[in-house]
């Protein structure tokens, strides 16, 4: 009885998504106050529902509810409760719904917020973010319904979560991945707001750069949760694999990126209004594309859900009627907005215009590299993939481009900056960051790369404290109480360009001081990987809840001395007969000792994989840092005022 | 010239060769990079270039793993039931690599025609068959056909 209460709930919830895309706007149109004010109970009501829904399908999976097909799918009564309740996202239909939740969350969090802005606006930008639900609830209810039953002869048991997603990982991952992709659909709707209102001023950027920057903090935290989870349960040791659906969330962080920055423009100086408008509509179109490439399984990828045309088609349809609405509404109306204040080529303006532009390419080559096989395949040239080395020749000097001028922009001042400015910091951050990386590179013997990309790290550090320090010290206060005047913003922009630096660090060295040995080993042998000795002291059966594994038995030793035991497991699941690795880690500030069992050769000996990993965490480290700084920029004092209606 | 338009060709100078330097570094890195997926009949007919990178992949034929007692060397064949091609690859293999299972290789083709892999791709889910190799068994699957029913019975 409970699933088909979920199913209703989800259609209720359809109907007042409905209601919603269009009841305020008919009220805008014909100047009905009470039709405009119907947005926040219907976004209310409709959230509700779709919660109502989610819960069900829960408790469906925590009672192993096997009359329910997708639960039957993606469950087993072995499965411990955490990962029967996470198993809710780990197929298609399940984690459309927590998407739609997703969505709906976003919607209410708006409503509850449309106090901060004027009277027409809130209920329009909650109009817009009716339609995204609907087409999204529809999309659910007709081609991917959680909550179809196999009656009357339900299974016995369930078919088993796939082990690769029985994990920690699964448990956080999609939900924070979501909260950002499916956060940019506020920023596109304020922008769609903008061109149907008209009222595309510098107060509009100001409601929406907090929205834009939480839900930049969510992506990247998701982003950076992916990357880690993929390092430690594949297997294999990698961090990023430019594979089509990472880069599927990658495109939407590099325009939000760049949307973040010139939502700051717009809002101190009124300039790049349309630019940014345009912009947000793109950041949430590349994050339906990446839905759209996700869930068709027209691209090879690890992340593909099994392929279903009729998914594939729908979505489609849904990108192309949004995508293509917006950009119709902005090509009516955007000439409307043209800026008129003109700025100089020294000026902050102009520093911001070089990162979009940057981000912007950057976002291009990522589109161009990833639909390639697409249009390959479209034309009847073959089926190709783009390598990886396609991906690393072509971002990563455009990215260290970026990077450097990431370190000058914030010297400057808006309109125009005086060349003064920059001349010392500048001069003295290139002397100090040449000579030390230079110095680094002489001691550990890195290549010329290691030596530039140190620099420009070490740039981005020196020029960033001399930016405060400057900011600081100038006026006749102490340093302390300066220090506490500067905004949140400015803290959140430092902390998320260190973290840019702390990553790239943490890239640089881990592609090119690392150690990577496949060895064949059996129990009793010894292997010696970059000044580590490893022992393959034994291998032993064990038994877990739901699998059965070969544990294997390591000790890591440096200078004769005992490091870290590492137990690497190679599982068989015992539903699905599907073998998963489980590699151990010894985790470290500079370096990860990383173990997995590969395959079982003849005889004891197994193929061994042992990694020496200099630096690894710092990759994500930054990420977090980038992420706090996302935080601390949405939480400025700035945007909790209350709008004047007449602002 | 006015210095108005001077900065603006100034700027409009530093676009264009900026763009110019992105799209051939991405021409550049396309031309490098870009992996043709060959079938195991395509191999067979020649129609895969060697000692170039490119992809192949099939069916992992029943019995033909064949392993170095030594090291980590390992050698199978893929077929997609018209021809089979010896693949040979110097590493760990995925879990999911299996006997008769669907798999993709990256690597280049010898002279010898064997397919030296560098990357040994099997899929995260054993239900999961990757694209490629599903419409390499379709058409052979469909070459195969055409010609049976070509061939008039003679008795």
């Amino acid at each position: 009885m409970l699933p088909e209460i979920g199913q209703f709930s989800l259609i209720l919830s359809l109907f007042f998504a409905l209601s919603l895309a269009f009841v305020p706007l008919i009220g805008y149109w014909t100047g009905n106050r009470l039709l405009l004010e119907t947005a926040r109970p219907l976004t209310f009501i409709m959230s509700f529902l779709v919660l109502v829904s989610f819960v069900i399908l829960g408790w469906s999976f925590a009672v192993d509810d096997f009359s329910v097909l997708y639960v039957s799918q993606n469950s087993n009564s072995q499965l411990p409760i955490w990962y029967k309740l996470s198993a809710l996202w780990g197929g298609h239909e399940g984690s459309l719904l927590l998407w739609v939740l997703i969505l709906v969350g976003w919607c209410s969090a708006v409503a509850l917020k449309i106090k901060t802005l004027p009277k027409d606006i809130g209920p329009i930008v909650l109009s817009i973010l009716g339609m995204v639900s609907l087409g999204f609830l529809a999309f659910l209810l007709f081609t991917s319904s959680p909550f179809v039953r196999l009656l009357p002869n339900a299974p016995a048991d369930g078919g088993d979560l796939n082990p690769l997603l029985q994990d920690i990982g699964l448990i956080v991952h999609p939900p924070l991945l979501y909260m950002g992709y499916v956060g940019f659909s506020v920023a596109f709707a304020f922008a769609v707001a903008a061109l149907i209102t008209g009222s595309l001023n510098s107060s509009w950027a100001r409601w929406a750069r907090p929205w834009t920057a939480a839900s930049w903090a969510f992506l990247t935290l998701g982003i950076t949760l992916g990357s880690w989870w993929a390092y430690y349960e594949l297997g294999w040791g990698g961090w990023w694999f430019w594979d089509p659906v990472e880069n599927a969330s990658f495109m939407p962080w590099l325009a939000g990126t760049a949307l973040l920055h010139s939502l700051a423009v717009t809002e101190k100086r009124g300039v790049f209004k349309s630019w940014t408008v345009l912009l947000a509509i793109f950041t949430f179109s590349l994050s339906l594309l990446g839905t759209f490439l996700v869930r068709s399984g027209v691209l090879t990828s690890v992340h593909s859900f099994a392929a279903d045309p009729t998914r594939g088609v729908f979505i489609l349809t849904l990108l192309l009627i949004l995508v293509g609405g917006s950009l119709l509404l902005y090509a009516v109306r955007a000439a409307q907005v043209r800026s008129s204040v003109s700025f100089g080529v020294t000026g902050r303006e102009a520093w911001l215009l070089l990162n979009n532009i940057l981000l912007t390419v950057l976002t291009l080559t990522v589109l161009l590299g990833t639909l390639y096989p697409l249009i390959f395949d479209a034309l009847d040239l073959g089926k190709i993939s783009v390598g990886a080395p396609y991906f690393n020749t072509v971002f990563t000097p455009i990215a260290l481009l970026l990077i450097v001028f990431m370190a000058v922009g914030p010297l400057s001042k808006w309109h125009n900056t005086k060349p003064s400015v920059f001349l010392w910091p500048c001069l003295v951050s290139a002397v100090l960051s040449i000579l030390i990386s230079g110095v680094i590179t002489f001691i550990y013997e890195f290549n010329l790369i290691a030596w530039l990309s140190l620099s420009v790290a070490l740039w981005v550090v020196c020029l960033s404290f001399g930016d405060w320090f400057i900011k600081v010290s100038a006026g006749t206060k102490g340093i302390i109480p300066r220090a506490r005047q500067l905004p949140r913003n400015y803290y959140g922009m430092l902390l998320a360009h260190l973290g840019i630096v702390v990553t790239l660090v943490g890239i640089v060295l881990v592609s090119l001081n690392s150690s990577e040995s496949l060895l064949r080993l059996s129990p009793g042998d010894q292997a010696s990987v970059a000044g580590y000795e490893f022992r393959f002291d034994a291998l032993e059966q064990v038994k877990g809840p739901n699998y059965v594994a070969d544990k294997g038995h390591f000790t890591a030793y440096k200078n004769g001395l005992p490091v870290a035991e590492l137990h690497p497991e190679k599982r068989l699941f015992t539903t699905r007969q599907q073998v998963m690795t489980e590699a151990a880690l010894d985790a470290g500030f500079t370096r990860d000792l990383y173990i997995s069992l590969g395959e079982k050769l003849d005889g004891s000996a197994w193929g061994v994989r042992i990694y020496v990993k200099s630096f690894v965490r710092w990759i994500w480290l930054g990420g977090l840092m980038m992420m706090a700084g996302g935080l601390l920029a949405a939480l400025d004092k700035r945007y909790k005022r209350r709008v004047n209606d007449h602002a | 010239m006015h210095p108005v338009r001077k900065k603006r060709l100034f700027v409009i100078m530093i676009i264009l060769v900026l763009l110019g330097s992105v799209v051939s570094l991405i021409m550049y890195a396309l031309q490098q990079n870009i992996n043709l997926f060959y079938s195991p009949s395509q191999i067979v007919t020649g129609e895969a270039p060697y000692n170039a990178n490119i992809r192949a992949g099939g069916m992992v034929v029943e019995g033909s793993v064949a392993r170095d007692p030594e090291t980590l060397a390992v050698s199978f064949e893929v077929t997609d039931f018209r021809h089979k091609v010896k693949i040979e690859f110097n590493g760990i293999l995925p879990d999911l690599f299996r006997e008769g299972q669907g798999i993709v290789a990256q690597g280049k083709l010898n002279s010898n025609g064997v397919f030296v892999a560098t990357q040994v791709l099997a899929k995260h889910d054993e239900k999961y068959m990757p694209p490629e190799v599903t419409e390499a068994l379709e058409n052979a699957q469909n070459t195969s056909l055409n010609n049976t029913s070509n061939i008039q019975p003679t008795y």
